[in-house]
Formats: structure tokens, sequence, C-alpha cells
């Protein structure tokens, strides 16, 4: 092989690897929702992903997420928990509140209709 | 019309608060609440306010008598804010999803014009040779070719960043969070096919001499052309999978003539309140759910039940909210309001289920959160391979099946599978009067193999009705069951209703009783104008004297049917029986037929004796009876079945049948009225009929089948299109598809699994056609 053959070769088998870890070898840090007169709030806005995508939050008290979507992208356009069969629509630039009763403790994946935006909720 | 006495009218103060939602803006700091807050608080007539700064919204609890929504918007003014109307209870977002979907749709159309304006000239002008005299004004390789070039360049730079805008913008939200989409995908597909075009027209002694760099300028437009066309069908599709929750929602009626302390008054369906009288005119609609006070009436229910023949309204019925008044007025009270109506709660039903996943989705979520990075990762393998073993030019077959491969994947075909389908599938269910809770349990009715009727109130209308009158020679049908109807006439007894309600079907009139004394358990006497009446069983009638031998031969022939014989005698002799039964509904039988039809076995499943079981189930066809079963026993029975190796349905009443309907694994409760959200249900029939059960599994096998074909196609499109795309079939058959083919295929691919989904709206139900 010639030496831009190698070039390439090499530069493929870095950006590989670079999208392997980019993409599958991300750490989530968490964010702790926020306790208010017995309930607990976490704020999350909804562009391309969920950010903060990581909610910490206590079992056994009731937890209100509020999602405010700014882009119109039809995707995101439903909030599903599907563990807790809770979803919600959510118009662009609205603060949409969503309800939920976290019981368990555990982990729990929330997403995009689609399942292309993905966020966890977890219960401690 | 007005002077309809209204006995709650004094009730509406203080202690029947209302409760309003009002929306507000110009709030822009948190101190803002505590304001309004205050200001509501001291509003005559406003007993608790409190504002929900994220909502922009206040919820306030009111004396309907001392104010109204009015009053308190210019009280909200008065502290220099703006108030505006709330968001509907049920939906906050529906009507605004509506309207971003169609500004999204012209956005995209706009962008598609532009992007396909550029391509003619694009395409045109790559394949100078099609077209007579333009290769002698611009030769391949000539300063006026690369000339043209970079003018095609300039005018398709316009297209990459206003048509493409949504693409990077998507990638790079999507970034931020280390994930990546379908913008992800197109983005670096058209900027690779942009950048080797500036390398070419700028560079071309970067290339081997014999074979020539050649811009894909065109490559460029008509890719984003077609993507962006193909999400403005999607955004179409899309739009039309939720017609039926639109539906729904546009039922709400905005307004109530609601009549309050003898004044008829319009005002905003939000503000009646529980106990409010309520007039309906002919042709208007019912503004909240209730019960008919003043007046009779026929009812349209269709849009709530799918029943299509209207229903009769007297004294003492329930009426739905939202459904439309054919014949006469009436007044009704109000019994439930606002987010707690019938239609509310189906709505909210409905979206929930559509929300919701089916189990079958997982497949989906595991496999789409590897795809996009996994594509990337072809894409690159691709070039490398095509520029290292690849044939001359290497750098242009590399990035063809780079671009192609990383346009061709379509994520979006796979995530829009399930959710589509299921959308319309709930929906269309929602059409026909059944609700259906989640895609789970869309899911599992599909594999139903036997299903449990519960008898009494499923099979059964779940209340007696007179069936059989037999006389003693020399008496009158007629004068026996006036006589017998008569003596019940105050009654509460449901055998005595029986008896009433069947006089009412022949068209006999009822004399007032006197001295009417009940033996229970046994019987009741009285009189009835000169007549003394007896009515009751054979040891009532013997107690009484009377010679009740013939009437007990007569008695015993309905025992054995499962009905319950009523002796009768006038003047101490013997008249007649009458036999009172929990008569079958009407298409039960055709229903039962149909489950069978369907390869499910029917069991039935009753608290009542084995006669009047079995009579029961010869009358409608089921083979299969467990009789005598107790209530708490009812769950047992379906755990048996289901031990068996069966996936058990159970169809029940909601409240008696409730563990049995949990235990089950869907339970499909028969509503009643406006009594909708059952909650260990896994599916509500609203209407009735037991028909509403086939219907139930048609839609889930109809849906479930069409998920099947959705995932089948977007799967199978991309297991085969990527390596095409990657060019694994070159050196085989020397085939290397263009990128401008693959752009039509992505974008196609997800409008097919959409329009598929679409395809379930002209689902109609067999059963009703049968």
């Amino acid at each position: 092989m010639m030496w831009d053959q190698w070039l390439v070769t090499g530069f493929g088998a870095v950006l590989i690897v670079l999208i392997v870890w980019f993409f599958w070898f991300k750490s989530l840090k968490g964010t702790r929702a926020e306790v208010k007169e017995q309930v607990q709030k976490a704020f999350i806005v909804v562009k391309g992903g969920y950010t903060p995508d990581t909610i910490v939050v206590q079992h056994g008290k009731p937890l209100r997420l509020y999602f405010r979507r700014d882009e119109v992208a039809s995707c995101s356009e439903r909030v599903v928990f599907p563990d807790f069969n809770v979803s919600a629509t959510l118009p662009t630039g609205v603060t949409t509140p969503l309800d939920i009763f976290p019981d368990k403790p555990g982990e729990y994946e929330f997403a995009c209709q689609m399942g292309m935006l993905r966020g966890r909720l977890i219960v401690e | 019309m007005l002077d309809v006495p209204n006995p709650n009218a004094n009730f509406h103060s203080a202690n029947n608060a209302a409760q309003m939602r009002i929306g507000i803006k110009g709030m822009n700091c948190a101190s803002c609440v505590s304001q309004i807050e205050t200001v509501l608080e001291q509003t005559e007539g406003v007993v608790e306010a409190s504002v929900n700064f994220a909502a922009h919204e206040a919820d306030i609890k009111y004396e309907p008598s001392r104010i109204d929504m009015d009053g308190v918007k210019r009280a909200i003014e008065t502290a220099g804010y703006q108030a505006v109307d709330a968001s509907p209870l049920t939906d906050a977002g529906i009507e605004k999803a509506e309207e971003e979907q169609e500004a999204e749709y012209r956005d995209l159309m706009r962008k598609f014009k532009l992007a396909a304006i550029v391509s003619v000239p694009n395409v045109l002008l790559m394949y100078p040779d099609l077209i007579p005299g333009l290769v002698e004004i611009m030769p391949h390789g000539s300063t006026v070719q690369r000339g043209v070039w970079a003018l095609q360049g300039v005018v398709t730079l316009p297209v990459l960043v206003w048509s493409g805008s949504q693409f990077f913008s998507g990638m790079w939200a999507a970034l931020k969070h280390r994930s990546a989409n379908m913008h992800t995908l197109i983005s670096i597909g058209v900027v690779s096919a942009f950048v080797y075009s500036i390398v070419a027209t700028a560079f071309p002694g970067l290339f081997p001499a014999d074979t020539p760099a050649e811009p894909f300028w065109d490559v460029t437009t008509v890719v984003i052309a077609l993507v962006v066309f193909g999400l403005a069908m999607e955004s179409k599709a899309k739009g039309k999978t939720s017609e039926a929750i639109k539906k729904l929602i546009g039922l709400q009626p905005k307004t109530a003539r609601v009549v309050r302390e003898g004044v008829q008054k319009k005002i905003p369906v939000e503000e009646v309140v529980v106990d409010d009288i309520i007039l309906v005119r002919p042709g208007e609609k019912i503004p909240v759910d209730g019960v008919v006070q003043k007046g009779a009436t026929a009812v349209d229910e269709s849009m709530i039940t799918g029943e299509p023949i209207p229903v009769e309204k007297v004294e003492g019925d329930e009426v739905i909210g939202g459904t439309m008044n054919k014949t006469g007025a009436f007044h009704f009270t109000a019994t439930k309001v606002g987010k707690d109506t019938a239609l509310a709660n189906i709505i909210r039903m409905v979206q929930d289920a559509q929300g919701s996943k089916a189990p079958i989705q997982r497949i989906v979520d595991k496999v789409s959160g590897y795809f996009v990075p996994t594509v990337m990762i072809f894409a690159v393998l691709a070039f490398v391979v095509w520029y290292d073993f690849g044939p001359e030019p290497r750098v242009i077959y590399a990035t063809v099946a780079m671009v192609t491969t990383l346009i061709i994947a379509c994520p979006c075909a796979l995530g829009l599978a399930t959710p589509t389908s299921l959308t319309v599938g709930i929906g269309k269910g929602a059409e026909n009067g059944i609700l259906i809770k989640s895609g789970d349990a869309l899911q599992t009715a599909e594999r139903i193999d036997a299903i449990v009727l519960d008898k009494t109130g499923t099979i059964t209308q779940g209340k007696p009705a007179l069936t059989n009158i037999t006389v003693m020679p020399g008496i009158e049908e007629d004068d026996v069951l006036r006589l017998a109807a008569s003596l019940e006439l105050h009654s509460e007894h449901p055998l005595g209703e029986a008896l009433i309600n069947g006089a009412g079907q022949r068209g006999i009139e009822l004399t007032e009783p006197e001295s009417v004394q009940a033996t229970s358990g046994q019987g009741v006497e009285g009189k009835v104008g000169s007549k003394q009446v007896l009515i009751g069983n054979l040891k009532f009638m013997k107690a009484k004297g009377v010679e009740a031998e013939g009437l007990k031969d007569i008695a015993e022939i309905y025992t054995p049917q499962g009905k319950t014989p009523l002796l009768i005698a006038v003047d101490g002799e013997p008249a007649g029986v009458v036999a009172v039964a929990d008569t079958v509904k009407e298409d039960s039988a055709k229903a039962i037929k149909r489950l069978q039809a369907l390869g499910i076995e029917v069991i039935m499943l009753t608290g009542d004796n084995a006669v009047t079981a079995s009579a029961i189930a010869e009358e409608v066809g089921v083979d299969r009876v467990l009789a005598e079963v107790m209530p708490d026993e009812k769950a047992a029975e379906v755990q048996k079945l289901q031990q068996a190796g069966k996936v058990v349905a159970m169809v029940g009443d909601g409240i008696n049948d409730a563990p049995a309907l949990a235990a089950a694994d869907i339970g499909l409760a028969i509503g009643s009225g406006t009594d909708v959200a059952i909650e260990a249900a896994d599916v509500t029939l609203i209407k009735g009929s037991l028909m509403g059960v086939v219907t139930a599994i048609e839609i889930s096998r109809a849906t479930m089948r069409n998920v099947r074909q959705n995932l089948l196609g977007a799967f199978g499109y991309n297991a085969l299109g990527v390596p095409v795309a990657m060019g694994l079939l070159y050196p085989f058959f020397g085939i290397l598809l263009s990128p401008i083919i693959a752009g039509g295929a992505m974008a196609f691919s997800s409008v097919t699994v959409v329009s598929n989904a679409n395809r379930l709206r002209l689902f109609k139900p067999k059963g009703g056609a049968a």
C-alpha cells in the first residue's frame, strides 16, 4: 500500500475509535431534583436531547418534572416514561409539568416517542 | 323554560366554590406570583388563588354567584398583568401542536422549493453531454467549465445553509448530548459532498489526470431537496395519525346554558359547577355530564359510544357531555364537570395510551441507541476500503460510498414504525367506543386465546325483565299483568320493576294500589281497584290459602329455564304466572360466535346456580360454563386457566369483577354511562355490547400486524440499504448506488412507514357488518 493509503487507513481507525468513545462511553452526571414542600421538582430543557438527561430523585416522594421544548422538530413532541405509563405532549416554548410517583428505587429510562432522545431517572 | 325551580340556586354561595384556570402573561419574576395571588385573594368572590409561575397560569377557587371569569380577568389586569384563556383542561398542547405542525410543514416546503430549484441546473450542468451544444460552450476540463462549477458552488451554498439548516441544528443539539440522529447522518453526508466539490473545483490537480475530478453539487442539493421533502410529507402524514384524538377534543362544547337563581345564562363551560341546572335545546351539544331533571329527548351518543342509534333519555337518566341532543329540550343537573367528565377522561386515557410504548418497541429502543454511530463507522469503513482497494478514481469512489452510506440509513423509519401504528390503532378504538389503556394492552389483546365472560351485566342486561305470562283459563294476560304491575307500582324490588316495565311495553295503564303489604322473601299483597291481588311464591300462596296446585305446575316449567316464576292470585283465586329473567343482550350470541370464529375459547363465569347459567349458556352458544363461583373466587378461576397455558381475557363490570380483571392477562370492563375510567381494566368498552370485545381484538390484531409490517420494512430497508450503499454489490455486479438515489430511498422509507400506519385508519370492525 502507498503512504496515502496507510494515512487514510490510520485516520479511519482513529475516527472509528473516536466515534465509539464519543457516543458510547459517556459518563452521565446526574442532576438532583430539588425538594420543595414535599414535592421533588426538576426542570428539563428539550432540545436535541434532554438537559439535564439524568435526574436523581428519592423514592416515595412525588416528583414533578417541568419540560420545556425549545425546538420545533416533531421528533421530540412527546416525552414518555414507559415504566410509569406516563407521557406528555410538549408544545414548543411552553413549560409542561409532568407528575410521577417514584415508589421503587431503580433506574428508569425516559425518551421521546421514537426513542431518539433519551434520559434517565435514577430513583434512590 | 325559565320557571324551572332550581333547588340548588342557594347553594352556590361560600360552600360551593367553583374552580377555574386562567393564563397570565407578563410574569417576569417569581415575585409576581405572590403579588397576583394577593390581588386575587382580595378580590370579592375569590376564595383562593394559586399562581403557577412555570405554567404561567393561575388556579382560582371562586364563588360563581359573586364573580365570573371576566371579573377575575379584570382583577388580574388591574394588577398590571394580562389575563388570557388558559389552555383547555384536557390537553394544553394539542391545538398548538397542530399549528406547529402546520408551520413546520410550510417551513420545510419553502426549504424544499429552494433546494429543488437549484437542483435543476445543478443536475443538468453535471451532464453537459446530454444537452446539445453545451459541451462546445464548456468543454471538459476547460476554464469555462471550472468557472461554471464555481458558480454552482455559490448557488449551492444557500441551499446547504438554509434548506439544510435543520440538519445542522439537529446534529449540534444532539452532539451536545453526545448522541447522534438522522440529522447527524444527513449533515455529515451533504457536508462531505459539498467539501469534496470545493476541492474538486478549486484543486483539480490533486486528482489523477486520466480520471479528472467532478464536483457533487448536484448530490448536495438533490439530497437536501429529497430529504426535506420527505420530512414535510412525514410531518403531514403524522398529523393524520392523531385525527381520532383531535375529533374527541373537538367534541368539547364551549358554552353552557345554566339556570342559576331562576335566571338563564350562557357561560363558558369551564365555569359550570357540580349541581348546576343546565338547559339543553334540540340540536345543541350537552356541555357536561349529568342527570336529566326535567324533560325527555333522544341523544346521539355515537361520538362517545360508537352506538349509531340515538338513545332515549327521560328523567333520571344519565347524559354524557359532548353528545348531541336531538329531539327535545330538557334540564339536567351537572354531576361531573371540567376534567372529571367522561369525555375529558376518555381524551386523557387515549392520549396516555397513544403515548405509551408497546413491548415490541423494546427491540427498536435497544437498536436505536447504537444505530447511528454504527452507520457512521460503516461509512468510515466504506471510505477506507474503497480508498485502499478500490479502482481509480479511488477518492471519488470512496467519497460516493461514504456519502451514500450516511444518507441511505434511516433511523427515523425505525423510530416511527411502532408509535405511529399505535397512535392510529388506539385512536381507531376510541372511535368505536373502545378505550385501550396502553400499548402493552393492545399487544396482549392480540394473543388472547381464552376469554372469560361474566354472565350478569356482560352477556345479559344485568336486570330482570318480564319474559312470559301464562294465565288460567278464562283470564286475559293483560288483565293479570295490569293488576300485578299496579300492585308493584311503588316497589323497589327489581322483580317489581320488571313487571312495571313489561306492562309499559304492552301499553298497559297502571292504577294506584292500596294497602300494599309485603312479606319479605315471599310475596306482596294489596288492593288494585276493587280486586285483592297476591303476588309471590308457592309458599306465599299456600299461606294465604290459595289453591295453587295449577300455578305450581306452570311455575315448574319456568324454573328449569333459569327464570323466576311469580305466582299471581286475584280475589283468592289462582290467576296466572309471570316469569321474569335476566335477558341476554341482543348481540351477545353474535359476539360470542365471532369470538369463537377468531379461534378463542369462550367461557362463561357466574355466581348464579347451574340451572340459570346453563340456560343462558345454551342461548348464546357457550359450551364451557363455570357456575356458582363466588365473587372472590373469580380471580382464582382466571388464574387456573392461565396455569393451563392460556392467554386469558376477562370481561366484566369493573366493580365486582375488579380482582378477576386485574388477574387476567387483559381485563376488559363493560362501562356504564359516564363511568369510563375503570382502574382495574386494560380496556374499557363504553358501549355495553359484547361486540366491543370482538372489535377490540380485531383492532389489536390489525394494529400489531401493521406494526410488524412497519418494523420488518424499516429493519429490512436498513439491513439491505446500508451494505448496498457501502458497495457490497460492486465486486459482483459493478453496482454502486448514487447518493441521490440513497436520498430518495431514505425519504421514501420513512414516509412509507407513516403511510402504512395511516392505512389503519381505514379499519372497519368486521363484526358490525356480519
